[in-house]
């Protein structure tokens, strides 16, 4: 009896948005007479951060600091459509409705500028800091408090933006099942190390190697809370979780955290993340939906680190302790140690 | 985390003012404060509780319910059934035109999991309204049950779901939806080895820390507010529109930030109850999940039985892959149907095969329906997949890493759907996996990439 | 019910309410007080979220029936941060990134704050044991364990 090692490595890809698109978000961008950006959305922050996300989003495009920009969601008598956040499809889809609103508030604000400055609003761009300039006469500027003001109470301009991103639809030929499942796909590697107790069918995950293709790293310490999340709940799904643990016999389902189980601070594999960015072409400022994706490649590189360490194949989920043992005892019936 | 800035770099500007830069978060500190407003945050007078009387049966015929028990307890104030809800019978994805409606909000004729919602009992505490449902008398005519897809695809099984004849989702393209591309058998005709073998999960729960719920307001003004932990404000607006048959502009929702979603939270289910209940009692009600309800009645992420037959070769090309896919919705559609049909478009994984024939089965067993969560549709086919192609390299005595390298789709290439793929990078993943964790492959493998083919 | 006073201190504040008797102190927090830092993930003492501390001690207010805090001191995640300047746990948090959804954040850092409070200098063993009567769906841990051993530097720093 013995504490045996193995690794295994999985790779995967993931799609972003809805499968099959038909999945629109809307947003709206509007300035308030001092030059602060209010979008108002109806999506929902999970806790991944979209709130903060989608306010850099609209900055960026806008050109004024991420702190200028105030995200009103969740409200339906306010906010427009959107699908809903789920299917990895936030960032991609509310972010790109962002973009186009930010866009054309972008552009009544350079026009108004222009008009300030009396130069062409062609010839102007933004500092990203609150002002606005002549390209290479960075002494003709205004700022975009100014600039607000003047929109407001001097021209009667809205500065202002509507968003709308649409996947169309696709649907599948009945026979071929030729179809558009998704506009851009995210990436992953794992390498996971694990020590496999073969008296008791107990697995600890020593480490995981962690690399991912996530288009673009918009704000690259909230992509590592995601990735570093994701990879605990796949660990925790490979070896721990399930409501039907004799599936398909419906009884002794867990109904609290005590019987439910997942791993906890004290069960963590060490953890390296490592981002490559593939920019999607249609994604805002490249980025690709990476929610759903960083939880899933684990849970075969753990298994494939199983059957390295003690040479048994556990095909069904969650590779339990009692799966281990059952599996190594039938090893042992099959091939009797010599 | 370290980003490898070197892969890429000229399909990047990384030269953008507020993108590419980890500002803090702005939430965070209404976090750490306990400022952060979530949607139970909120107390009203006059507050009623809704608990839901549920089946103790996996499958049974009801055959009367009495609630005169459950009206007189203290501090009950109403009871509610299906006859008061105006349109009982709905699906979640009617509204992108997904049907049938296949299941009551409350049960009149049937149930057809353990758990299924029968009665509504609003009280003036969480209390009196679990005492109250347990006073409801429903007399059951049980019926057998069907738990395991394959059972539950035999002719003489029990039928779940009357809407659903065979215990199957019936798509445009029969029983199951498929993928056919290039000619399968030919591809294990010319294989070196065919490897078949069947992977199983169980259902998983999205354990969210805060459990799903609302609470309903009436304004006063004929219009309800509800404040709501789902994760898509619309779905849930335009389902509770069509269920209480009360046009759009009568119902606002309200979000904030919701306590992990997970995907368990895209279900549509106790937001419009509790707005009837709102309605129909002139008061503010909340239904919020018990954790136990959050484990066993909330939908979890289907259990999948999947079997996949590879042809390869020895050296190391994948010729064949036929997948027959099942996943176990449970009682009713909700998000399955669609699940069921990710996964058809997710095979053959991220490889080039040139021989492809998928087909996936959504299946009706007497359990809890299953739903969305993180990855579905996926995450267990990338399970069997990545087992899959362990156990294949293994066959032909090819590193592990190496065989995906061979197979690893690139931009252009065609995809079993008749997609070409574009902005692949798992080469470059892969390379990059090798690296850090020491797990050396050939030279060629690290000179390929995902924008071309060598020549 | 019966309706009984409790007469507490509440984040240095004197609180006396009304209450239903039998009520848990969760509830009398958030319910009565206005105080909905504590968080009910699961009302069964299994999740942590409601973890707040009482004459020093941690407590799971779902467990806890607010008539015996009577005379109390109870401090929870509303009160730490004085003047508007958060306290060193909940700056560390913030800035290292440890909380997503933020759901089991209030009760995790007054599990924290008690171990800090007990063991100024912990290892990262300590943080593990003190954080792990508290469940977090979304961080995968590591990210509130450096962020309370960083409070704990900041904090020793300081008092050297």
């Amino acid at each position: 009896m013995a504490l045996k090692r193995g690794r295994g490595v999985a790779a995967i890809n993931y799609p972003t948005g809805m499968n099959l698109g038909g999945d629109p978000s809307q947003a709206l961008v509007h300035s308030t007479p001092t030059g602060s950006f209010m979008v108002t959305l109806s999506s929902v922050d999970l806790g991944q951060g979209l709130r903060q996300v989608m306010s850099q989003i609209c900055a960026e495009t806008i050109g004024v600091p991420t702190e200028a920009v105030t995200i009103d969601t969740a409200d339906t008598d306010t906010g427009p459509h959107c699908m809903g956040t789920f299917a990895s499809r936030g960032t991609h889809r509310i972010g790109n409705a962002i973009v186009q609103a930010a866009r054309e508030a972008r552009d009544v604000m350079l026009e108004v500028a222009a008009e300030e400055l009396e130069v062409d609003a062609g010839d102007l761009e933004t500092d990203g800091t609150g002002n606005i300039h002549v390209k290479g006469a960075p002494q003709k500027s205004i700022s975009v408090f100014d600039t607000a003001l003047a929109a407001h109470f001097k021209h009667g301009r809205s500065i202002s933006g509507r968003g709308m991103f649409l996947v169309p639809r696709s649907f599948p030929e009945t026979e071929t099942g030729a179809m558009k499942p998704a506009t851009c796909y995210a990436h992953a590697c794992v390498v996971a190390d694990v020590e496999v107790d073969d008296e008791t069918g107990e697995v600890s995950v020593l480490s995981v190697k962690n690399v991912y293709d996530v288009g673009r790293a918009l704000n690259p310490k909230m992509v590592e809370q995601q990735l570093v999340g994701g990879s605990w709940m796949g660990i925790s799904h490979a070896l721990f979780e399930t409501t039907e643990p004799y599936y398909p016999d419906r009884d002794n389902g867990g109904t609290d955290f005590n019987q439910y189980l997942m791993p906890g601070p004290g069960n963590l594999a060490d953890t390296e993340t490592i981002v490559i960015e593939r920019p999607a072409a249609d994604g805002p400022y490249g980025a690709k939906g990476v929610g759903e994706m960083c939880a899933n490649p684990q849970i075969p590189a753990v298994a494939n680190a199983i059957f390295d360490a003690v040479g048994v194949r556990v095909d069904t989920m969650p590779i339990t302790p009692e799966r281990v043992l059952r599996a190594l005892k039938a090893q042992s019936r099959e091939a009797p140690a010599g | 985390m370290e980003l490898r800035k070197d892969y890429f770099s000229d399909e990047r500007n990384d030269d953008l003012n507020e993108i590419g830069h980890s500002r803090t978060r702005s939430d965070t500190p209404g976090h750490v404060t306990g400022r952060t407003a979530y949607f139970a945050d909120r107390t009203f007078p006059g507050l009623l509780h809704l608990k839901m009387m549920r089946s103790p049966h996996h499958h049974a015929n009801i055959r009367s319910i009495d609630v005169s028990e459950a009206e007189k307890h203290p501090g009950v104030i109403r009871v509610l059934t299906a006859k008061d809800v105006p349109h009982n019978l709905y699906t979640i994805l009617i509204l992108i035109q997904v049907g049938p409606e296949d299941e009551t909000v409350l049960a009149d004729k049937k149930v057809s999991w353990k758990g299924e919602a029968v009665v509504a009992v609003l009280a003036t505490s969480e209390r009196a309204a679990q005492e109250g449902a347990a006073k409801v008398k429903v007399e059951y005519e049980v019926l057998p049950a069907v738990f395991d897809m394959e059972e539950a695809l035999k002719p003489d099984a029990p039928l779940v779901n009357e809407h659903h004849p065979g215990n199957f989702y019936l798509y445009d393209s029969g029983d199951h939806r498929k993928v056919r591309f290039g000619d399968v058998e030919a591809g294990f005709a010319m294989a070196d080895h065919i490897l078949e073998q069947t992977y199983n999960s169980s259902p998983i729960e999205q354990a969210p820390l805060e459990t799903t719920g609302c609470i309903v307001t009436p304004d006063g003004n004929d219009r309800f507010t509800c404040y709501t932990d789902t994760q898509a404000m619309f779905f849930t607006l335009d389902n509770a529109s069509i269920i209480l048959q009360m046009p759009g502009h009568k119902l606002h929702m309200v979000g904030g930030t919701v306590g992990g979603g997970f995907g368990g939270k895209v279900d549509v289910i106790v937001e419009p109850i509790a707005i009837l209940a709102a309605k129909l009692t002139g008061r503010p009600v909340s239904f919020i999940y018990s954790r136990e309800e959050e484990m066993q009645i909330s939908s979890p992420r289907a259990a999948e039985r999947i079997v996949i037959r590879d042809g390869v070769m020895n050296d190391g090309r994948l010729v064949a892959r036929k997948v027959t896919g099942y996943t176990d919705a449970g009682a009713y559609s909700r998000h399955s149907p669609y699940g069921a049909q990710k996964g058809a478009a997710h095979y053959p994984g991220p490889y080039t095969v040139e021989n492809v024939w998928i087909d996936t089965y959504c299946v009706y067993t007497n359990r809890t329906p299953s739903s969305a969560m993180r990855g579905f549709g996926v995450t267990i086919a990338d399970f069997a997949l990545e087992v899959q192609m362990d156990k294949l390299a293994r066959l032909i005595g090819m590193d592990p890493l190496e065989f995906r390298f061979i197979n690893a789709y690139r931009d252009g290439d065609m995809k079993a759907h008749r997609q070409p793929t574009e902005g692949a990078a798992l080469i470059e993943c892969m390379q990059e996996a090798s690296r850090v964790a020491d797990w050396p492959v050939a030279d060629r493998f690290y000179e390929m990439s995902s924008r071309s083919r060598e020549a | 019910m019966a309706r009984v006073p409790v007469q507490f201190t509440l984040n240095g504040q004197e609180r006396a309410e009304f209450v239903e008797s039998g009520v848990t102190l969760l509830h009398a927090l958030r319910d009565t007080m206005g105080d909905t830092s504590p968080k009910g993930g699961c009302q069964q003492g299994a999740c942590g979220a409601c973890s707040v501390i009482v004459d020093g001690e941690l407590r799971l207010s779902c467990l806890t029936l607010a008539e015996t805090c009577e005379g109390a001191s109870i401090e929870t995640a509303a009160g730490l941060a004085s003047e508007g300047v958060l306290h060193p746990l909940q700056r560390a948090i913030v800035d290292g990134f440890a909380a997503q959804c933020g759901f089991c954040t209030p009760g995790m850092i007054m599990a924290a704050k008690t171990l800090l409070d007990h063991t100024p200098n912990p290892t990262r063993e300590d943080v593990i044991e003190a954080i792990s009567g508290n469940i977090c769906r979304c961080t995968g841990y590591e990210p509130i364990i450096q962020a309370v051993l960083k409070a704990a530097r900041s904090n020793s720093q300081k008092a050297g």
